[in-house]
């Protein structure tokens, strides 16, 4: 779909835990061809010294019923004030934008890794590639049981591992210490994260040194969104490209990893 | 039906409202959100000679009422500018001003040179005015002895429109607009951006990877009017109007201070709509005033 400057209804806003809300927001037209990794500009209204807009990873989409599902974390006053919107108010997004994740093909064997509010492109992934669910693994880390949040309704599409710093959740320590992850790697056809920098690193390293396809997705700071203004640019081996336009989503091949 | 047409220098602009360079790319990148062909004019990019990546990463601040930015001219150079983007671009139904950045005098006059050679370019943007590269940019702005010597350099080797993008970060500004004046400018655009800072107090480090950026936005605009209206007083030659134009309401105010035309900049990061919504807003204000042609606006301050 073409890039839209568009008002949607705010519909539900769940906090999900501490930090992270789910909104989900009703398009009065037809929302089509929104993947995972790609974003949505949201406009955070009457909020003092917030001017621009704020940028998050859409988590779902359901078609039929024209609704966009965003993971909202509170990381700032921007975050924080859209996490304070009743239901029924109108919100104002620019979408889709960015490019999505190479979508996986039907003989690929996938790991997906997200981290914190990174969680949401993967879960979006896991439901919309279509694969076998004993070929998709989701492996999520988070500091705490109480950053984890609730993904019952992702279940069915692939198999879930945890990873918690604190030990309250699946295995204690990083997602890359899990042994989804440690062993035996390379049956993994495909990686994709989404989160930290340092943790999209180590992955991107290790998948880089046994050559494995991994693709992430950035989160540099931007102004606009749809690569007018080029301040989000990461410095690749092509020299620096908007992490709006050019990705969110990179090949790690193509980054100064 | 009002007349929004206004004329700079030899060139008619179907409207007053123009996109800012450095905030739409060259036009393609918001061409979704709106008819490009509705618009007075566009400056597209800054453009230099030769490739450039610009500063590091990070680039940008937000800032209450707007927002600080340190890109530093990042384009892929002229040669490229003609070879690739030029033939898609050429056709919008708008005026296609390029906006001209350069180190040294030489660097001006060569590139200059080469834009003068496509036809569906009618004018310049001579920035003297950028606050974010090391070299030339804003230094030849800053003085009159400089600015002079660039412009007169520049139109000895153009004969088509030529604006001068102005730094607002100087004592006397009507004084350095004098001075571009004299030695044959057409227009003036004003205001680039200002010289500001941002500070991370948790980290004690700097926001932006240069230290120091260019502030832009509605936090700006009270100090632009103030400039625009300086040099509506200070020279004959047309004013373009620039600095935290969000809306239709903003733009007047910025040709009742003397602007003629008004470029839409930053407002375009938060709502790539604003420019077309500022058009149709300028109709139905004259609509409303009975004012019947654009030219009884500007600079129409009743003092």
């Amino acid at each position: 779909m073409k890039k839209t400057v568009i008002d949607l209804l705010l519909l539900e806003n769940k906090q999900l835990n501490k930090d992270n809300f789910l909104l989900k927001l009703q398009s009065p037209v037809p929302v089509f061809d929104i993947f995972p990794g790609q974003f949505v500009n949201v406009e955070i209204k009457d909020a003092q010294e917030i001017f621009l807009r704020r940028p998050f990873s859409v988590l779902d989409v359901d078609y039929q019923n024209q609704t966009i599902s965003l993971l909202v974390k509170i990381l700032g006053r921007g975050s924080k004030k859209l996490t304070e919107a009743k239901p029924g108010v109108q919100i104002s997004t620019i979408l889709p934008l960015g490019k999505s994740f190479t979508l996986p093909e039907k003989d690929d064997h996938i790991l997906l890794i997200g981290g914190g509010s990174g969680v949401a492109p993967m879960l979006f992934l896991a439901k919309l590639c279509g694969l076998d669910p004993e070929n998709v693994h989701v492996l999520i880390g988070a500091r705490s049981i109480s950053d984890h949040i609730d993904i019952e309704e992702y279940k069915p599409f692939g198999k879930f591992y945890f990873t918690t710093e604190d030990g309250s959740l699946g295995e204690k320590g990083y997602v890359t210490n899990h042994p989804a992850f440690t062993n035996n790697l390379n049956r993994f056809t495909k990686i994709y994260t989404c989160g930290p920098d340092l943790m999209m690193k180590a992955i991107g390293r290790i998948a880089l040194d046994k050559q494995i396809f991994c693709e992430v997705s950035l989160e540099n700071m931007m102004a606009c969104g749809f690569g007018v203004c080029l301040c989000c640019v990461e410095d690749t081996k092509d020299g620096h490209k908007c992490v709006c336009t050019d990705g969110p989503v990179f090949n790690v091949n193509d980054l100064k990893w | 039906m009002v007349n929004l047409g206004v004329k700079i220098h030899d060139l008619d602009f179907k409207n007053p409202i123009m996109l800012a360079s450095g905030t739409c790319g060259f036009g393609e990148e918001i061409a979704d959100f709106m008819d490009l062909s509705r618009l007075g004019g566009m400056v597209v990019k800054g453009t230099t000679l030769k490739h450039r990546e610009g500063n590091a990463y990070p680039r940008m601040a937000e800032t209450p009422s707007g927002m600080l930015n340190a890109v530093g001219l990042q384009n892929k150079g002229v040669d490229n500018f003609i070879a690739n983007i030029y033939p898609r671009i050429k056709d919008i139904n708008t005026h296609i001003i390029v906006n001209v950045n350069g180190s040294t005098i030489e660097d001006y006059v060569a590139l200059t040179e080469r834009l003068n050679e496509l036809d569906k370019i009618p004018a310049i943007e001579l920035n003297i005015s950028c606050p974010n590269v090391k070299e030339g940019g804003m230094a030849f702005g800053i003085s009159c002895p400089s600015a002079e010597a660039v412009v007169k350099a520049v139109r000895r080797v153009y004969s088509k429109t030529l604006i001068v993008k102005l730094s607002p970060n100087v004592t006397n500004i009507a004084d350095i607009a004098r001075a571009v004046e004299s030695q044959g400018a057409d227009s003036v655009s004003l205001i680039n951006t200002l010289l500001g800072m941002a500070v991370n107090a948790e980290t004690r480090k700097p926001v932006l990877s240069t230290i120091t950026g260019g502030l832009s936005g509605p936090a700006i605009k009270p100090i632009a009017l103030r400039m625009v209206w300086q040099v509506y007083n200070a020279v004959k030659i047309p004013v373009m109007g620039m600095g935290g134009i969000m809306n239709a309401t903003d733009a007047i105010e910025f040709m009742i201070a003397g602007a003629s035309t008004v470029q839409v900049g930053t407002a375009i990061f938060i709502d790539p709509t604003i420019p077309v919504q500022i058009v149709d807003g300028l109709s139905s204000y004259m609509e409303r005033h009975k004012i019947q042609s654009v030219s009884e606006l500007i600079g129409s301050l009743q003092c």
